[in-house]
């Protein structure tokens, strides 16, 4: 049985080999293909943030320190309500102008924080060291520490720019 | 090009004899009930497979089973197509295992020498019995909790060990996050585990011992 050829040029056991391939690369197509989607949907959903977040009293803030502000945003993330929390640097300068800093150091997105002893910006992950004015000092970091848009409001509320996505 | 391919590494891997072995094989004239076995492999290929993708968003909680499983019906892109398979699957898995088990029983096909061949199996549909009762609670409503609770109860009815072997699949008193907790971990690890161990045993003794042939009249 099996291997007898008919006219056409194809015999039996061939035609069955190539109708399980056929067959099997069907049904590999309708689960990978799907099973592809499934894996990066939550990847292909941009969630965009474009709002004024208020920090606090510009009076409060010391002239030449940087002061910490954080606060949190919540967003919906899969089936959950995630609270996601942000730090800021700002800096009162001797003109009255306000450095507003990301605490997101540029490398690779650990938390920098002020060291007051050496008065320098210290990330822990790769020993990167930013200065007061946020400018690169030393170790792997690409660009100076990243700044917010902000305005003070008339009643002297520090309103920072937040724009994500 | 493909042809010197598939030499070099035919001559250090042994494809050709792999292949002649496994699917080469002489079989007897047997007609379509012979193809339940396969049938079951091929379910519980697309189990693994679509069980594996559900674990990428299924959290085994009971704050988050449910809510999680919700996304993936509605948010997840395809993700009612790969619980869908999922689901359905299960259900048709056990209809093609008793299926495979009744045909194997009523052409006596367990008889000497594949005597083994009949325990592993009687072993296997335990587990895929097991796989369908502990995959039941993990969508964590109200039909899968009740249901759970009325099959850890069952337990009780058995002499002496019936009170402790509720509390052990029920990790308590009561069905809780440690019931759900044990009930995920046997269905995607201890059971998957023994299944397949089990299984290998099942097909290397349907390659090593051939399948049967039908009956005849008079055997």
């Amino acid at each position: 049985m099996g291997e007898e050829s008919h006219e056409h040029g194809i015999n039996r056991r061939s035609f069955v080999t190539g109708v399980i391939g056929v067959l099997g690369g069907i049904i590999s197509a309708i689960v990978g293909l799907p099973a592809i989607g499934y894996l990066i949907s939550p990847a292909l959903k941009r969630e965009s943030a474009d709002e004024w977040v208020p920090l606090g009293w510009v009076d409060d803030i010391p002239e030449g320190e940087p002061t910490l502000f954080s606060f949190t945003r919540t967003k919906q993330v899969g089936w959950e309500r995630t609270a996601f929390s942000y730090g800021v640097y700002v800096v009162r300068k001797a003109d009255g102008e306000l450095d507003v800093f990301s605490n997101v150091c540029t490398h690779v997105g650990c938390r920098v924080s002020w060291d007051e002893d050496i008065a320098e910006y210290v990330c822990p992950c790769h020993d990167g060291h930013f200065a007061r004015d946020g400018a690169i000092i030393s170790g792997p970091v690409p660009r100076p520490l990243d700044q917010y848009e902000y305005r003070v409001e008339e009643d002297g509320r520090l309103m920072i720019h937040l724009q994500e996505g | 090009m493909i042809e010197r391919v598939r030499n070099w590494l035919d001559a250090r891997l042994g494809l050709g004899t792999i292949y002649a072995t496994v699917l080469d094989r002489k079989v007897p004239k047997v007609n379509w009930s012979f193809t339940l076995g396969s049938a079951t492999l091929f379910l519980v290929v697309m189990q693994g497979v679509t069980g594996i993708f559900l674990t990428a968003y299924y959290v085994p909680h009971p704050d988050q089973a449910y809510d999680s499983i919700n996304y993936i019906m509605n948010e997840v892109a395809f993700g009612w197509l790969i619980r869908g398979i999922h689901h359905w699957g299960a259900t048709l898995m056990i209809v093609t295992v008793v299926l495979h088990m009744l045909r194997t029983f009523f052409y006596a096909a367990y008889k000497y020498p594949r005597e083994l061949t009949w325990v592993t199996g009687v072993l296997l549909l335990l587990i895929t019995l097991g796989m369908g009762f502990t995959g039941y609670l993990l969508p964590w409503n109200q039909r899968s909790y009740w249901a759970t609770t009325v099959g850890t109860n069952i337990t009780e009815t058995v002499p002496f060990v019936g009170d402790f072997v509720n509390r052990a699949l029920r990790g308590g008193e009561e069905l809780s996050t440690l019931t759900l907790s044990r009930f995920f971990s046997a269905h995607i690890w201890m059971l998957p585990a023994a299944l397949i161990g089990i299984l290998g045993i099942h097909l290397y003794l349907v390659v090593r011992l051939g399948i049967s042939h039908v009956p005849e009249k008079d055997e």
